[in-house]
């Protein structure tokens, strides 16, 4: 198969991953200073004595809400594990898997100890399980029914096809190698020109926002 | 009969975009819809109803930022809100939302939804919205000084009645003070012993207070129903009286909503540092009970203790009532789950003041029959007097047979007077 006359692996590796890339930097730069650029509050409260600085404050905030905390009480704890899972699997499946450090290495000049494919795969296979498990939930749970948009369900589709492509890249299965690779990187080209237009952006987002209630919370002496 | 006045779409576009800050602009978009804050929510709990969830009222003030942010108003992708959204939203910004920040405590993102929803109250107002009696509460307190009729001339009728009854010294308008008290009108006009126990327990610690008829309504039913302009006259009342008198501190009595808004927003919402420190009634009698200046018998009657949401999850203020009842409440047992994350009582953020949320605050009350049973007491201890409202009421509702207290009267009947 040829596009714009190169091999589908060569418009994948070429082209459409680099302008993604593209894409994807200037997107989330854009959105960033979008928002960071908006007029900002300033809180005139009198914060309580002994409070810690800002910077520990926002570290502190970033940290609690990796998590329910402690003695909170009942909830389902369905979402948070998951959530966990799909969020360290495709961690250790980017940045775990030999071609993808190789890779990145080519991006970024930096390299690092990468895990046996026989574990990557695992991992691979336990994300999509739980990429599936997050997508039932939120097809079947009326709360989630009711909040869930066409982003959501987009940013479940872009997230989870990597995973599937790169499967079937690393079996061998479905179709020639070349093009399961191709197919793989352009899934994730997909992906890069999604995420900052969607909810992926919560990747950057959640700093902020942690960052900024852990300040709030912690002028006001509030400890949770 | 009328026809219903038309709901104001531009007004409120116009409220939720004047509210554009980079706080609530990066809540608004990284909410991921993951209805965590569902669980969190005692609306929710007792309802079951989805459209209860925390996040779905953030729907439309994000929906108005969406709709103008460029490139989707450019392309038209991202539509305005409309009447209809106001209007289906109206229950839900007002009537099952307390700002009682529960949801954020196992929000991944960490949004601060009770504040989002305290801003968008105002997109509401702006369009026609809201319970008329909440919006009534509010117009009450600009016009006749507080929301439950509690006038200056009320205020001082009351006071000499509560300082004849109960022989207590309750200064008012001295000319110099170092401590300004405030009052809630719910407690002059439901609980009046509140007031003459904080009477008691300062002059007991030997305190230099005042109460005002200047600047004496401490609940703040402008901020509540969302009318800005009110906010800031009931916020002003009690700084011009504050400054009059030369106080360092102001006491806020046993209302949570009330000390947020003083303690949190009021320098933010005049523009400037406040002059004094502002306490809480519960931080104040911490602060005279590490100076050795609170002498206690014991309070002997099995209790446990209810966190106001402001006051502790929202206020920072947990540990100084369990300070105070350290070693006076022989027989207190904490329920579960409490402190910061204590379940609100249904009433707060100023929906005990809208009659038409009483049946839903009464199937929230049930999760605090069931937390009160849990601890094999039957005694509901608080320093709020606005939750002590919904409860007494969800009592009657309910016929709970539990008894209600208050924190400042039962400390008032057990000190040790020389």
């Amino acid at each position: 198969m040829t596009v714009m006359g190169m091999s589908l692996l060569d418009f994948a590796r070429g082209p459409a991953i680099n302008t993604a890339m593209a894409v994807f930097v200037l997107g989330v730069l854009w959105r960033l200073v979008s928002l960071l650029g908006l007029p900002r509050s300033v809180d005139r409260s009198r914060p309580k004595a002994g409070v810690p600085s800002a910077p520990m404050a926002a570290l502190a905030g970033i940290w609690r809400h990796m998590g329910t905390p402690r003695g909170f009480g009942p909830m389902s704890m369905f979402q948070v594990f998951n959530g966990w899972i799909f969020h360290v699997g495709l961690a250790v499946i980017v940045f775990g898997f030999a071609q993808h450090m190789l890779f990145l290495k080519g991006l970024f000049g930096l390299s690092w100890p990468v895990l046996p494919t026989s574990v990557i795969t695992l991992a691979a296979y336990v994300t999509l399980a739980s990429l599936v498990a997050a997508l039932v939930r939120r097809m079947t749970h009326p709360v989630l029914r009711l909040l869930s948009t066409g982003n959501d369900y987009v940013s479940w589709l872009v997230t989870v096809l990597p995973v599937v492509t790169g499967l079937l890249a690393v079996s061998h299965l479905g179709a020639r190698y070349e093009t399961l690779l191709a197919l793989h990187i352009l899934s994730i080209a997909l992906l890069l020109v999604w995420f900052p237009f969607g909810k992926l952006m919560h990747a950057f987002l959640v700093f902020i926002t942690r960052a900024e209630t852990g300040m709030t919370y912690a002028r006001r002496g509030v400890k949770t | 009969m009328n026809a219903p006045a038309p709901i104001d779409v531009k007004a409120a576009t116009r409220a939720f975009l004047a509210q554009t800050e980079e706080h609530m602009n990066a809540y608004l978009e990284a909410c991921v819809h993951c209805g965590q804050c569902s669980e969190a929510c005692h609306f929710h709990k007792a309802s079951g109803d989805p459209r209860h969830t925390p996040a779905y009222k953030l729907f439309p003030i994000a929906k108005a930022q969406r709709a103008q942010k460029w490139p989707l108003k450019w392309l038209g992708l991202a539509p305005a809100i409309t009447e209809k959204d106001l209007a289906e939203w109206e229950e839900l910004i007002f009537d099952t939302c307390t700002m009682c920040g529960r949801c954020t405590e196992v929000c991944p993102m960490a949004i601060d939804i009770a504040s989002i929803v305290g801003q968008a109250r105002k997109a509401f107002v702006a369009a026609g919205l809201g319970p008329a009696d909440l919006l009534q509460a509010a117009e009450n307190s600009r016009d006749h000084g507080s929301p439950l009729g509690l006038t200056p001339e009320k205020l001082v009728d009351r006071v000499e009645w509560l300082a004849d009854d109960d022989e207590v010294d309750m200064p008012l308008d001295k000319e110099r003070a170092e401590v300004l008290l405030t009052v809630s009108s719910i407690e002059a006009m439901k609980y009046p012993q509140s007031l003459s126990a904080m009477a008691k327990i300062l002059n007991h610690a030997g305190v230099d207070w005042t109460f005002s008829t200047t600047g004496y309504e401490a609940t703040n039913f402008g901020y509540l129903s969302g009318k800005a302009d009110i906010a800031k006259v009931m916020i002003q009342r009690i700084l011009d009286a504050a400054e009059k008198t030369g106080a360092k501190t102001v006491v806020i009595p046993e209302c949570g909503h009330a000390y947020g808004v003083l303690r949190w927003g009021a320098a933010n919402i005049i523009g400037r540092p406040l002059p004094f420190e502002v306490l809480h009634i519960t931080e104040y009698m911490a602060k005279l009970k590490r100076a050795g200046k609170l002498k206690l018998k014991p309070y002997d009657t099995p209790m446990t203790y209810h966190d106001p949401c402001q006051i502790s999850r929202r206020g920072g203020a947990t540990e100084d009532a369990r300070y105070l009842l350290d070693g006076f409440a022989t027989h207190f047992t904490e329920m579960a789950p409490t402190g910061a994350h204590n379940w609100c009582c249904g009433g707060g953020g100023g929906v005990q003041a809208m009659s038409r949320a009483a049946p839903l605050r009464h199937k929230v009350f049930q999760i605090k029959i069931d937390q009160v049973a849990a601890t094999g007491t039957d005694t509901l201890v608080s320093a709020c007097a606005n939750c002590r409202l919904t409860f007494d009421e969800s009592k009657t509702a309910l016929h709970w047979e539990g008894k209600l207290e208050s924190i400042v009267e039962i400390i008032a009947d057990h000190l040790v007077e020389d």
